[in-house]
């Protein structure tokens, strides 16, 4: 079981990266959009929120860790693609770091922007850093327009994977959803 | 002797003496000195009261220390500087479930009336517009102080205060059954004009 990247498949680490953090970002937009909606009186008015702080504050770190992986390990090839194919999957595999990370930091600068810190489940404080009068709701702006536009971008990657793996018979997919595990 | 007593003595000795007529002084809020503040507090699950405030607003008042039912008060607030210590709950204050200060950016108090009540007392009753509906309430209001101050203007302050109900002004968003009226506090000074 391959740990790094190789020219033909992904490791351990971008496998596991992969789908915890694409299944943690999709997890944490629903938790964000039922979150804002419930009642003062939910049980859940404080929890939901504590929980999609943590886990945006962990999607942080795990984006800047998975970032110097990605450049440190060789990319798997794209060769079977057509130039457009090519073109526009490195837009979107690329696109997604800097979209995440302004995703998540936007976040982070609604909740600090009193000077406050962001508990992480209790376990350690991330401390705020820049903070304003009236940072929060900027930034509660970007953060939604933010989110939708990630959630776009990831339907198109999901669908573009679909695509190549139903369409054009590629192991693209399979490469990803196998990752280390995948037999050659 | 209280400021009222004087004033009133004042005003018939005045009379008497056929003296000029009662004059209003116009006053601004010091924003700039920051010797003025309108606060308010709810109560938190009928547990606690929780207090904020507004950072910025603007003023000015007319008061005449003769004959107070002449005198006035105009206060624009700028309902984006809600400040309750929280970030996150500024916010939601912010959005179309209280405020909604993207629609209604301002919120103003103009009086109608002035009734004074003695020792130093009046109801000041006005129209108050918030997240878009014009009301009339009536604040209770407090004499503090007059005087000249150390650097040559002439200041006076007052204390108010008044109770709304959230929904009356279209806020609907439920706090729970304690928490259905805020009350909102004045403190402001004037430096005459």
């Amino acid at each position: 079981m391959r740990v790094t990247d190789s020219r033909t498949s992904y490791g351990l680490v971008t496998w596991a990266l992969h789908w915890i953090m694409g299944l943690a970002i999709i997890g944490v937009f629903a938790l964000g959009l039922w979150m804002v909606e419930l009642d003062y009186y939910s049980p859940y008015y404080t929890l939901a929120p504590d929980i999609h702080r943590s886990v945006g504050m962990l999607l942080l770190f795990a984006l800047a860790a998975r970032f110097i992986w990605r450049v440190l390990n060789p990319k798997p090839s794209s060769e079977e693609l057509t130039p457009l194919e090519r073109l526009s999957s490195n837009i979107v595999h690329w696109g997604f770091y800097p979209l995440l990370a302004a995703l998540l930091i936007s976040g982070y600068l609604i909740s600090t922007a009193d000077g406050k810190p962001i508990s992480v489940f209790g376990w350690f404080d991330v401390p705020a850093t820049l903070t304003g009068s009236g940072q929060e709701t900027t930034a509660g702006n970007i953060h939604w327009a933010l989110a939708w536009t990630v959630m776009a971008v990831t339907t198109v990657h999901a669908l573009a994977a679909l695509k190549h793996h139903f369409w054009d018979k590629s192991h693209i997919l399979s490469r990803m959803w196998s990752g280390p595990f995948t037999r050659n | 002797m209280s400021f009222y007593k004087a004033a009133a003595l004042s005003l018939i000795a005045g009379a008497l003496l056929a003296a000029v007529p009662a004059q209003a002084a116009d006053y601004a809020i010091d924003q700039k000195g920051q010797h003025a503040a309108i606060t308010f507090r709810i109560k938190h699950l009928g547990f606690s009261w929780l207090t904020g405030r507004f950072d910025t607003f603007s003023g000015t008042f007319s008061y005449d220390e003769k004959d107070p039912s002449k005198s006035s008060v105009k206060v624009e607030i700028d309902t984006a500087s809600v400040n309750s210590n929280h970030a996150e709950r500024d916010k939601h204050l912010r959005s179309d479930d209280f405020l909604d200060v993207a629609k209604f950016p301002n919120a103003t108090f103009v009086s109608t009336s002035v009734e004074p009540a003695g020792d130093g007392k009046a109801t000041i009753t006005g129209d108050l517009t918030l997240h878009g509906v014009t009301k009339e309430v009536k604040i209770d209001a407090t004499f503090v102080g007059a005087g000249e101050d150390p650097w040559g203007g002439y200041r006076a302050g007052f204390t108010g205060t008044t109770k709304l109900t959230l929904a009356d002004f279209a806020i609907k968003r439920d706090l729970g059954p304690s928490a259905k009226d805020v009350e909102l506090i004045l403190d402001v000074e004037g430096v005459r004009q």
